[in-house]
């Protein structure tokens, strides 16, 4: 008797949650009037008329031009402008600020419909309904967290978001010069045609594939020659009989302080093929001049030495740290055994060390691959290649992705080799992260 | 015992042995000087040409006869390169503070509380650090523009920060985790708000992980010089590392000397800032690494 009553109710009250829920799904607020939550009832049903009086025509505005990005193109008449026409990319970055905060409504109406279930769970179990105070002071206690991330949120929403979703975007639209640039002229979504035609069209693949081969080799040898040459003077000062230690370290650090752009500003003086000090030198013992920055091979000679000037001491500072911390023990036994010298650093020191820094070598793979300003202020890509788009033959991926944004104007040809380099690259951010601490802590892998 | 064995039988043989090893560390330490040389040399470059009398780098030896302060004097009296410099450092200061606030604020946050969205928040800062910086370049040049910040300091600025954020925050994240929760408990119990909890207990505590994102966010934009190109257009506007990047590269690239002039004057500061907070940048840099 007692149970069958008890089943009955618990029938009967089971829909607390999911009328609540369906009443608040129909429009904001709804159920939490049901719940007889009535200040917290009328504010979410203000709220969602607010929205709709005074946000619904704004949207659907957005959703046009983002969807059509502009329908009438400018008009002129001897050179005149008669009619200002659509501007299809502030349409266009109009359209994403709405998606963004359509996206953020929808989080609120989905946490509304989220409150209305679960307070009638609550009710269902027989449990006292909270009060709009104790709302409050709940909103209080976990909206600190809320409160101090706010600022970070704004800022990350409209400098990172917002702009990577344009950029991504963009590889997907024709906009390029010199005929669809606004606001002369419109910019229309056109799919995956520019993909197909980095990889397909000769100007384009000729370029990508030959400036991808260098960028790898770059990356590689980069981060290499620089580690490898760091473990050697870090395990040479290391030695026992080597003496003014902190000496010679302090002189090694210095090219990694000194601000890198000046440092490389330098370098283009003194590999300059006219007047650098370096051929001068040559020539003064009677060699002849090299064409340092002017010829394709020597000028990625001159970038990976002075890749190998900026970045050994960052290593040897590293490692003269790993090396301290290895035990004294393994050598002495190694002794005892009568390892050579050259077996005691193969099989001994590189793979210690390699251990305790291979996270830091792959980060500086990814920085390498990436690495802009070496490019950019020692060649500036040159010298040209005339069988290259835009690119020179120093040149590697995001040195010729600025050019063809800030020189030359082809931004969705700049977009699709962006997101070609974030598909290289974020598999090694992945996998780094992926095994430190804070990552695992979080429990992420799931 | 096996290594005296196979010592003692032959004394010659030792002997032959010093006497290789003392040139192998003759060797080692020609080695050791050549590479200082490697080292210092475009430095030294630098420091000399800027005392030197003559404009370029044809006309100047390595010694020169009589060292001169004229190129300091030129960039004062006929360059803009004080007001760059000026520029460069309200830049930087102001980047310094905004970054490191916005980035402890987020990673207390995260580190601390527990709230809804906390695991998506932290999902994509993750995701987005790995995006190159400047893919979103376009998008940022078009809204500076719309809000009237183009050429403008305080547009820079906001770029700056807003980079600064995904990266900072998972790294000082980290670094709270680690830190113990005992003490905050304590001064909960004793009634301390959140605020006096993460000024008199956190802030303390973190200060080598603070000193690496501030000095970091400072020597940032002394460095910079795509966004920098992308935002500040006017000459009076520039950032220091694009007035040296024309200085050389210009239509007249005969300004070596100046140009190691005004690069003496930013390289000094920003090496010896580098030297002394050396051990919080090394430290740093394996917590991004290890930690996270």
């Amino acid at each position: 008797m007692n149970e069958q009553s008890d089943i009955a109710a618990m029938n009967y009250t089971k829909k607390y949650a999911f009328i609540g829920a369906f009443l608040s799904t129909l429009f904001m607020g709804l159920g939490q009037l049901y719940h007889r939550q009535y200040v917290k009832g009328v504010l979410y049903f203000l709220l969602e008329v607010y929205v709709l009086v005074f946000w619904t025509n704004p949207f659907m505005y957005a959703m046009w031009g983002f969807i059509t990005l502009g329908e009438t193109p400018q008009k002129r008449l001897r050179g005149k402008i008669v009619e200002q026409g659509d501007h299809s990319i502030f349409l266009m970055i109009e359209g994403i600020i709405f998606l963004l905060l359509f996206i953020i409504f929808l989080f609120v109406y989905y946490s509304n419909i989220r409150d209305a279930y679960k307070t009638g769970r609550l009710r269902e179990k027989g449990k006292v309904v909270s009060t709009f105070k104790k709302t409050l002071h709940n909103v209080w206690e976990n909206g600190y967290a809320y409160l101090l991330l706010t600022p970070s949120i704004i800022f990350t929403i409209f400098l990172t978001v917002l702009p990577l979703l344009f950029g991504i975007l963009l590889a997907f639209t024709n906009y390029s010069g010199p005929y669809h640039l606004p606001p002369k002229s419109l910019v229309d979504w056109v799919g995956f045609k520019t993909f197909i035609d980095l990889f397909h069209l000769k100007t384009w693949s000729k370029t990508f594939y030959g400036v991808l081969t260098w960028n790898a080799i770059w990356a590689v040898v980069a981060t290499v020659s620089t580690y490898f040459m760091g473990l050697i003077y870090a395990v040479i000062i290391n030695h026992k009989k080597i003496k003014l230690k902190r000496f010679w370290r302090s002189i090694y650090i210095l090219p990694w302080a000194m601000p890198a752009f000046i440092s490389l500003l330098a370098f283009r003086n003194i590999f300059n093929g006219e007047f650098g000090p370096l051929n001068q030198y040559l020539q003064a013992v009677g060699l002849e001049g090299i064409p340092w920055l002017s010829d394709p091979f020597w000028a990625r000679f001159a970038l990976i030495v002075v890749n190998l000037w900026l970045g050994f001491p960052y290593w040897m500072a590293l490692m003269s740290g790993v090396l301290t911390g290895i035990d004294k023990e393994m050598y002495e036994a190694a002794d005892v055994d009568g390892a050579s010298a050259s077996q005691k650093f193969w099989k001994l020191t590189v793979p210690m060390v390699l251990f305790a820094t291979a996270p830091l070598l792959i980060m500086s793979f990814a920085h390498n691959f990436n690495n802009f300003n070496v490019v950019y202020f020692l060649t500036q890509g040159k010298p040209v290649n005339v069988e290259y788009s835009y690119a020179g033959s120093t040149d590697i991926l995001i040195s010729w992705i600025y050019k063809m944004t800030l020189e030359q104007n082809q931004f969705n040809m700049a977009a699709a080799v962006s997101i070609l380099v974030f598909v290289i690259v974020a598999p090694i951010s992945i996998w780094n992260f992926s095994r430190t601490k804070a990552f695992k802590e979080e429990d992420m892998i799931q | 015992m096996t290594k005296n064995q196979s010592n003692r039988p032959n004394v010659t043989l030792s002997m032959g042995v010093k006497t290789k090893e003392t040139i192998t560390l003759v060797l080692i330490y020609m080695l050791l000087i050549a590479t200082a040389i490697f080292a210092l040399y475009p430095i030294a470059l630098v420091l000399i040409g800027s005392l030197n009398p003559g404009d370029t780098l044809l006309s100047t030896t390595f010694f020169p006869k009589n060292m001169t302060l004229k190129h300091y004097t030129y960039l004062w009296n006929e360059t803009e390169f004080f007001t760059w410099y000026k520029n460069t450092l309200k830049i930087a200061t102001a980047n310094m503070i905004i970054s490191t606030f916005l980035v402890i604020t987020a990673a207390y946050a995260f580190s601390r509380f527990r709230f809804p969205g906390r695991r998506y928040g932290l999902m994509s800062m993750l995701i987005l650090q790995m995006f190159p910086g400047f893919m979103g370049m376009i998008a940022i040049y078009i809204l500076l523009l719309q809000i009237g910040l183009l050429d403008n300091h305080w547009g820079l600025i906001l770029v700056y920060a807003g980079g600064s954020i995904p990266f900072g925050t998972w790294l000082v994240k980290g670094y709270f985790d680690g830190l113990p929760r005992s003490l905050e408990e304590a001064a909960k119990i004793d009634g301390a708000s959140h605020t006096t909890v993460f000024f008199k207990i956190m802030m303390p505590l973190s200060y080598p992980i603070l000193t690496f994102v501030a000095l970091t966010n400072f020597i940032g934009p002394w460095m910079d010089f795509i966004f920098a190109r992308l935002i500040l257009r006017s000459n009076e506007n520039k950032t220091l590392a694009i007035g040296l990047f024309e200085m050389v590269t210009g239509i007249d690239k005969t300004k070596f000397t100046t140009f190691a002039a005004g690069a003496v004057l930013v390289a000094v500061p920003i090496t010896l800032l580098f030297i002394f907070l050396q051990k919080y940048l090394i430290e740093g840099l394996k917590a991004g690494a290890n930690k996270g």
